[in-house]
C-alpha cells in the first residue's frame, strides 16, 4: 500500500562525511527519499550495540544529481552514545534509513515577509526551507543562532539563501552577542515578518512563537522530541497542543509534528 | 467460528493507528492488534514515555487512546476498509467497563475479534480492574466472553509471570477464551524511577520460557506467542515449539517493515508453490 508520497525504509550508504562546526554532515544516498523531501521532514535511522530506538536526523539538503542520483545530507549532533556512533560513520558504511518523515513547513501562498530562525543543528531544516520561499518570491531573513561560532549550524552558507542574515552567539565570537529570546523582537520589526519559521531548543520556540504571536504573524516551529520509532507507531513522543476548538489534545511529534503552529502548542505542558 | 489468527499479528501498542503501518506494510488480510482502547479517552502519561534499555525499550505510554466512541467513529473504519483483520485490544477499570467494551464492539462492522489486555505492566497505577490474581483475569474474560458474539475470536494477553502463567492461561481458557497470548513488556522501571514495561530481544527468552510451560501443561489450547519476537528465525521458532501464531511489537518500532518480511517468509513455508 505504500504510496508515492509516503515514507520509505531503506539501506543508505554514506558517501561523505565532513565536521560542520561542532556537528556532522553526512552526505547519504537513500534511493527514493530525496525525490520525497520536503524540507521540514527528517529520516529516523538505526544505530548498533542492541540500541533498538531510532534516531532522527534533519535533513538539511537534498542534491538532485551526482554519481550516485540524488542525496541528502542529514546533521548528526553527538550526544549520546547513538548519535556518537553515526558521527562516526565512514564513507561506504550502511545505514538503515526511514524517510522522509513527519509534516513538513507549510508554504505560504502569497510573496510575504518570512523570518526564519534556527539555532544550533536544529537550524538544519530552514536552509532548503529558505530556498523554496526565496523561489516563491518570499523576502527571506534567516537568523542562525548557537553558542558559540562552532555552535553555528552554516551561517556562512546563510547569505546564499536569504535577503538578511542576523547571526547571533551566547559568547559574542561572531554577529551579535546573546539569545534568540533578546534579539526576535528587533528581528521581526526590521523585517516586517508575516511568517515566522523557527528550529531549536524548546525554550527559544517559545519565545519566537510568542514574539510572532504578539505582532500577529503565523509562526510554525520544528519540534524536536525523544522519538523512540519517529514512524508514529508508539505513541512515544507526546507533544500536548491546544486545538482551534480551544480542546487539549496530545498529538505525536513523528507525524502530526514535527513542524506545528506556535501558537497551539501548550508550551507550560511541553517537556 | 471464524478463522483463526494467524501466523503473523501485530502487537497492541506498535502499529499506531494502522495508517502508519500502512507505509511500511501491506495491511489487506493483516491480523491487526489496536493499541487498547478504553470506554473514555486517555491522555496518557508525561514524557518521557520510552527509554532505551540494552536490546530492549521501557515504555510508560499511559495507555493513551482516543477512547471507544471515536475509535469506532474513525479508526476501526479506516481499518475495516483497508482490509485488515482488526482485533481491538480493551482495557478496562472495571468488570463493567470490560462488559460495555465488548457489548459494543460485537456490534461493530468489522470487528475480527477482541484481545483482552491482562498484562498491563502497571495496572493498578493506570486505574485499570486489578487482574493480577488468575480468579479476577478469568472473571473479566467470562464478562468479556459472554457480551462478544460467539463466532468471533476472544484473545486473553496473559502477564509473561513464569509463576503464575500456566495457571491464569487455564483460567483465561476455562473462561472461555479463544486463545491466551503469552507474552507482554514485563514490569520494569523508566529511568526515574516510574513503572513501565520492559519489551524488545531482551524479554524473549523470558516470553520463550512462559509459552514452553503453557503450551506443555494445557493441551489442544491455542496459544499465542509474543514477546521479543523481531526476525523471521524467533517467529519460527516460537511456531516450532507450539504457539499458534506470533506476535511482532517492538520490532516494529525499530525497523517498520519487520511484519511485512516475517509475514511474507512464513506465508511462503506455508504455500510451497
Amino acid at each position: 500500500m505504500a504510496d508515492e508520497h509516503g515514507p520509505l525504509h531503506v539501506t543508505g550508504e554514506v558517501l561523505a562525511t565532513k565536521k560542520a562546526g561542532a556537528y556532522r554532515l553526512l552526505t547519504i544516498a537513500a534511493p527514493g527519499i530525496p525525490q520525497r523531501f520536503r524540507a521540514g521532514n527528517f529520516v529516523a535511522v538505526s544505530v548498533d550495540g542492541g540500541r533498538l530506538a531510532r534516531r532522527p536526523l534533519w535533513i538539511h539538503r537534498v542534491k538532485e544529481a551526482g554519481a550516485f542520483g540524488a542525496t541528502l545530507d542529514v546533521v548528526v549532533n553527538a550526544v549520546g552514545p547513538g548519535t556518537t556512533w553515526l558521527a562516526q560513520r565512514p564513507v561506504g558504511a550502511r545505514l538503515e534509513v526511514t524517510g522522509p518523515l513527519g509534516r513538513p513547513f507549510a508554504l505560504p501562498r502569497e510573496p510575504v515577509a518570512c523570518v526564519l530562525v534556527g539555532e544550533g543543528h536544529s537550524a538544519a531544516p530552514l536552509f532548503p526551507l529558505a530556498e523554496r520561499l526565496r523561489q516563491r518570491g518570499c523576502a527571506v531573513t534567516l537568523v542562525v543562532a548557537g553558542p558559540d561560532e562552532a555552535g553555528l549550524l552554516s551561517a556562512l552558507e546563510a547569505r546564499r539563501s536569504a535577503r538578511a542574515v542576523t547571526v547571533i552567539t551566547g559568547d559574542g565570537s561572531v554577529g551579535v552577542r546573546g539569545d534568540v529570546a533578546t534579539h526576535i523582537e528587533s528581528v521581526l520589526e526590521r523585517a516586517d515578518a508575516d511568517v515566522v519559521y523557527a528550529g531549536g531548543p524548546l525554550p527559544m520556540l517559545r519565545a519566537v512563537a510568542a514574539a510572532a504571536e504578539r505582532r500577529g504573524a503565523w509562526s510554525q516551529v520544528a519540534l524536536e522530541t525523544p522519538m523512540p520509532c519517529a514512524t508514529g507507531l508508539c505513541q512515544g513522543c507526546p507533544v500536548p497542543v491546544v486545538s482551534y476548538d480551544g480542546v487539549s489534545r496530545v498529538v505525536r511529534g513523528c507525524v502530526d509534528g514535527p513542524v506545528v503552529r506556535g501558537d497551539r502548542v501548550d508550551w507550560d505542558s511541553l517537556r | 467460528m471464524s478463522r483463526q489468527p494467524g501466523p503473523v499479528m501485530v502487537a497492541s501498542g506498535c502499529g499506531g493507528t494502522g495508517r502508519e503501518l500502512a507505509a511500511y506494510a501491506e495491511l489487506v488480510g493483516l491480523d491487526f492488534v489496536t493499541r487498547s482502547i478504553t470506554l473514555d479517552p486517555r491522555p496518557g502519561g508525561p514524557a518521557l514515555r520510552i527509554a532505551e534499555s540494552p536490546s530492549g525499550l521501557v515504555n510508560a505510554i499511559g495507555l493513551q487512546n482516543p477512547g471507544l466512541e471515536h475509535f469506532l467513529a474513525t479508526e476501526l473504519p479506516w481499518l475495516v476498509r483497508a482490509g485488515a483483520h482488526v482485533f481491538v485490544s480493551i482495557a478496562g477499570g472495571s468488570m463493567g467497563e470490560y462488559a460495555d467494551l465488548a457489548r459494543r464492539l460485537g456490534r461493530a462492522p468489522g470487528v475480527a475479534g477482541i484481545e483482552i489486555n491482562l498484562g498491563a505492566p502497571h495496572q493498578v497505577g493506570e486505574g485499570l480492574f486489578d487482574v493480577r490474581e488468575p480468579y479476577h483475569a478469568a472473571s473479566v474474560v467470562a464478562a468479556v466472553r459472554r457480551e462478544f458474539p460467539a463466532n468471533l475470536p476472544v484473545l486473553a494477553k496473559l502477564r509473561p509471570d513464569l509463576t503464575r502463567v500456566v495457571e491464569g492461561a487455564r483460567g483465561a481458557v476455562d473462561a472461555g477464551a479463544s486463545a491466551v497470548v503469552v507474552g507482554n513488556s514485563i514490569p520494569a522501571a523508566m529511568p526515574d524511577g516510574r513503572p513501565g514495561g520492559l519489551s524488545g530481544p531482551a524479554i524473549g527468552p523470558v516470553s520463550l520460557r512462559c509459552l514452553v510451560e503453557v503450551v506443555s501443561a494445557l493441551d489442544h489450547v491455542a496459544v499465542i506467542g509474543a514477546g521479543g519476537v523481531s526476525s523471521v528465525e524467533d517467529a519460527r521458532r516460537l511456531l516450532d515449539l507450539g504457539a499458534s501464531a506470533v506476535q511482532i511489537g517492538t520490532a516494529l518500532l525499530h525497523d517498520p517493515t519487520t511484519v511485512a518480511r516475517v509475514r511474507a517468509a512464513l506465508t511462503r513455508e506455508e504455500d510451497p508453490l
